[in-house]
């Protein structure tokens, strides 16, 4: 019992930093947006593992949503602004 | 890799060592009396039995009432950077129709995580983002104001959790109580209280601030162009 | 006691990593995405200490911290974001690179 709980802890927790490291490393600024709040979702499930499930709630709402909306409104926003000159034509993205 | 960003890199290693070392340190050391116990202890006499919403109201309530003030104040920069970006497509027809579905039930969502925060996870602050996440999604869908009210009754509601929670502090000082110190007959009502008006003020906040500043009353909602 | 020091561990390397990429990437997003990276590895190391084990009842004063703090995190990325937007406005064509 102790031992595969220790091996899920070991799992999360690579996890977790595995998809930090995607974050920050990805060039693309929308890509990036993307793997932010998939990276808040999974903190959120590791912090209900960790017996913190107001913080995992606050954090699955409000960072990785509310976070990332804005942070997606942002770049998108930065998207439009660089192909502006001809006639934009911006991805689809009303739909998330 | 450029000299500048191996520079960098290495300074970022030292600190991340150091910074091991002084969680080690402060984590193998002798621990004193923790403030779980203590907390655990008291809680009976916040007014409610879930201990994070009784250190959030209750205990750190001077706390809660700053954060809520940095709220305030991030709004009111936002609202000063400038107006609204307009950078968005219309929505899709699925997601107008769903529109109908998710507010509501977001909304219903969000008292109930207002009312369960007194004694099991929820709170203020779900309940706060949750309505917000409704705001956000309401404007995702086209409506350019995105649910919220008419500036007028926006400012009200943006600042009315700051309002009340000084409010209640500064009654309950000339009560002869402390600032912010509920008597425990009270307690409940007044951590009830000023939850809804700080989840109001939150819901509000969160989804301006996803608007990026203040509404512009000619704008359709629709409009790509900047 | 070991957990702790995992997710310790963890919390330590998501500093650590948001700390480097706010300083080595240039573009503004990609500084802010990092710095909320960085700001959830502080979150996650105070709840890794707030953590007693699967009998004990957690430590909720910081459950309480982290709770106000993912509320500020989220206010300053907002206040951030429209700061961005009027930067890149007001500088019109240079190169945002």
């Amino acid at each position: 019992m102790s031992a595969l709980l220790l091996a899920l802890d070991g799992l999360l927790s690579i996890s977790v930093v595995a998809l930090a490291w995607a974050t920050v490393t990805r060039r693309e600024p929308r890509q990036a947006v993307i793997l932010f709040i998939a990276f808040g979702l999974l903190l959120a499930l590791v912090w209900a593992r960790l017996r913190a499930p107001d913080v995992a709630l606050a954090e699955a709402a409000i960072g990785a949503g509310l976070g990332g909306a804005l942070m997606l409104a942002a770049a998108r926003r930065a998207l439009i602004q660089r192909d502006a000159a001809p006639s934009p034509a911006p991805p689809e993205e009303a739909g998330r | 890799m450029k000299r500048r960003e191996a520079a960098i890199t290495a300074l970022v290693l030292v600190l991340s060592v150091v910074l091991a070392w002084a969680f080690w340190n402060a984590f193998s050391g002798p621990t004193g009396d923790r403030l779980a116990e203590l907390t655990a202890t008291r809680v009976p006499e916040s007014g409610v039995t879930n201990p994070v919403t009784a250190v959030l109201l209750n205990f750190r309530a001077y706390d809660t009432l700053l954060e809520l003030a940095v709220l305030l104040a991030a709004i009111l920069g936002i609202w000063a950077v400038g107006k609204a970006s307009p950078g968005f497509l219309p929505a899709g027809a699925v997601l107008r129709a769903l529109v109908g579905l998710i507010v509501p039930l977001l909304i219903i969502a969000g008292g109930y995580m207002l009312w369960v925060g007194g004694h099991a996870p929820g709170g203020a602050f779900q309940a706060g983002a949750l309505l917000g996440a409704a705001g956000v999604t309401l404007r995702l869908a086209g409506y350019p104001a995105a649910g919220l009210p008419p500036e007028a009754l926006l400012r009200v509601t943006i600042g009315l959790g700051v309002l009340i929670f000084t409010l209640c502090g500064v009654a309950l000082m000339a009560l002869g109580y402390g600032f912010l110190t509920y008597p425990l007959d009270l307690a409940k009502w007044l951590i009830l209280v000023i939850e809804t008006a700080a989840t109001l003020s939150i819901g509000a906040t969160l989804a301006a601030a996803y608007l990026g500043g203040r509404a512009d009353p000619t704008d359709s909602g629709d409009g790509v162009t900047r | 006691m070991t957990a702790h020091l995992i997710y310790a561990a963890a919390g330590l390397a998501l500093v650590v990593l948001g700390a480097w990429s706010f300083l080595v990437h240039a573009p503004l997003l990609r500084k802010l995405v990092a710095l909320n990276v960085m700001g959830a590895g502080v979150f996650h190391l105070l709840i890794s200490v707030g953590y007693r084990g699967l009998d004990a009842p957690p430590d909720p004063v910081p459950h309480a911290l982290v709770l106000t703090g993912i509320v500020v995190a989220v206010s300053a990325t907002a206040l951030a974001v429209a700061f961005g937007q009027r930067l890149e406005g007001s500088a019109g064509e240079q190169d945002r690179d």
